[in-house]
């Protein structure tokens, strides 16, 4: 697979390190009420859906900038690139 | 109809007019004690033995496919049971038994052969860590035997002992490891709870359940409403766009495995071999073809295919060990999708529904654990108790804290 780096262009997927849904940047607040629950989903639980997927590749290997990917779990093909710096900034998230 | 040596015989005098269809091909009925999702060999297993041991009646086992399509058609066919962990160990011996004694149980040839499983030492560490094991083994009733260096040369001389990165030193072997013909199991399991009148029915997908008071009473299927007392889901690969349809999410991913075949060859591996180095394993067919596999591609997949590199990487690992395969040429390649769970064991559990219940999480190695995944889940869906062998994969063990960690990655799957 190819993934198209926003800042690099088409690289060999296999410089990146595969983390997981993208909703692993949402990291639940500790102290919120509920904490406990909130985390078990967030460690264990997982959505997983056939078709496409929201994921955090990490390019270990290149410029060490975490991407989020939409890619198709059943075809491979990717449809988007982003950033997950530009995705957590777009939720709201600090600098 | 009875499966033997004299009824082949007799047949080949008779010009095989009297062989019968293995199994039926039934016409869903409107409802059933037990549902049981999935025609795969864990499914089949559960029903066969849901109707043999556990004298349940009125049984269905319902397939969006054809019986044994998914995983149990996929997979390296390596039977074992050389884990560490008390929740593991126990049921994987379980499940070794059971497939000593499996052929002649349901009268089919299966081929289950004892040939031996090898796991490879490079270091003194891994050593420390393999003795370990083999007690654990040894502990929980199993057998493992710690071979030398000069007793692996003996029996193993094409291995490559002197490689400069990874030298092998020793290794650990289960005698009474092996290999099955996959296939067979899934038709052996399936003549088997047809012939006790389990139903099979084969096209037949799940589009929903039907839940009414938080109680599961029966499965929305491509062939119309089946009502059910108790629906059992063994659908590993898929368990999570299954399970969703129960409104559950699960602590799996699904990911996909590579295998391949080599074209056949003369007897050259004496049974399974696996490297410690890397992640290599490889058995020799009976057809003479080389059967093996490595790592998982690492990224969440449906698609029974996966991609060139994880290719490269077996194939380096299979050199490193077994320089011979550099002139062997490869036949077939596939992939199956798994379900890979938070800490790489399984699940056989109740859900919070009544009368749903799940069996799934297998990662890669349901194959070998077929059996007594069966059993198990065949007690849990009688007697509502886990079987004393499977007490530790319940659903709230990721929340409890005891996980079921062998390689101690945490929960992260695509590690596992």
């Amino acid at each position: 697979m190819i993934i198209n780096h926003p800042l690099l262009g088409p690289c060999d997927a296999q410089e990146f390190t595969y983390k997981g849904d993208a909703s692993l940047i949402n990291r639940p607040d500790g102290m919120a009420e509920g904490a406990e629950g909130a985390f078990y989903d967030y460690a264990y639980l997982r959505d997983n859906p056939a078709g496409l997927h929201r994921e955090l590749w990490f390019h270990e290997q290149g410029d060490r900038s975490w991407l989020v990917v939409t890619r198709n779990t059943v075809t491979h093909e990717i449809t988007k690139v982003e950033l997950a710096r530009d995705v957590a900034r777009n939720m709201g998230r600090s600098t | 109809m009875r499966y033997s040596g004299f009824r082949v015989i007799k047949e080949a005098l008779s010009g095989h007019k009297g062989w019968e269809p293995a199994w039926r091909t039934p016409e869903p009925k409107p409802h059933y004690d037990i549902v049981i999702i999935g025609g795969g060999g864990h499914g089949l297993a559960t029903a066969y033995y849901l109707a043999k041991e556990f004298h349940q009646h009125k049984i269905a086992v319902i397939e969006k496919g054809w019986i044994g399509g998914g995983n149990v058609g996929r997979n390296t066919t390596i039977i074992r049971s050389n884990y560490l962990l008390d929740g593991n160990e126990p049921f994987y011996e379980f499940s070794l038994k059971l497939w000593e004694g499996l052929e002649q149980d349901f009268n089919y040839n299966a081929m289950v052969s004892q040939r031996g499983i090898l796991n490879l030492i490079h270091s003194d560490a891994q050593r420390d860590a393999y003795i370990r094991r083999g007690n654990a083994m040894l502990l929980n009733g199993a057998d493992a035997e710690l071979l030398s260096l000069d007793q692996l040369r003996r029996e193993y001389p094409f291995l490559n002992f002197n490689d400069a990165r990874f030298p092998i030193k020793g290794g650990l072997a289960q005698r009474r490891g092996g290999t099955v013909r996959h296939d067979a199991v899934a038709w052996g399991y399936a003549r088997g709870a047809d012939s006790r009148g389990v139903d099979i029915l084969q096209n037949c997908e799940v589009t929903g359940f039907r839940i009414e008071n938080g109680q599961c009473k029966g499965v929305e299927t491509s062939r119309g409403f089946i009502g059910a007392g108790k629906v059992g889901v063994a659908v590993a690969g898929n368990s999570t766009r299954v399970m969703a349809q129960a409104g559950m999410r699960l602590p799996i991913e699904s990911h996909v495995l590579q295998a391949f075949v080599s074209e056949g060859l003369k007897p050259v591996l004496p049974g399974v071999i696996t490297f410690g180095a890397g992640h290599f394993y490889c058995s020799q067919s009976d057809k003479g073809g080389l059967v093996f596999g490595g790592d998982i591609d690492g990224y969440n997949s449906y698609a029974q295919r996966g991609n060139l590199p994880v290719v490269e990487d077996v194939a380096e690992g299979g050199m490193a060990l077994f320089p011979g395969l550099g002139r062997v040429r490869l036949l077939r390649m596939w992939g199956g999708v798994m379900d890979m769970s938070m800490d790489g064991s399984p699940i056989i559990d109740r859900t919070h529904i009544d009368g749903l219940y799940f069996n799934g999480g297998w990662c890669y190695g349901g194959f070998k654990a077929t059996p007594a995944s069966g059993w198990c889940f065949a007690h849990l869906l009688a007697t509502d108790t886990p079987h004393p062998t499977a007490t530790a994969y319940r659903f709230d063990r990721f929340a409890r804290g005891r996980m079921i960690d062998e390689k101690g990655m945490g929960a992260q799957p695509n590690l596992h």
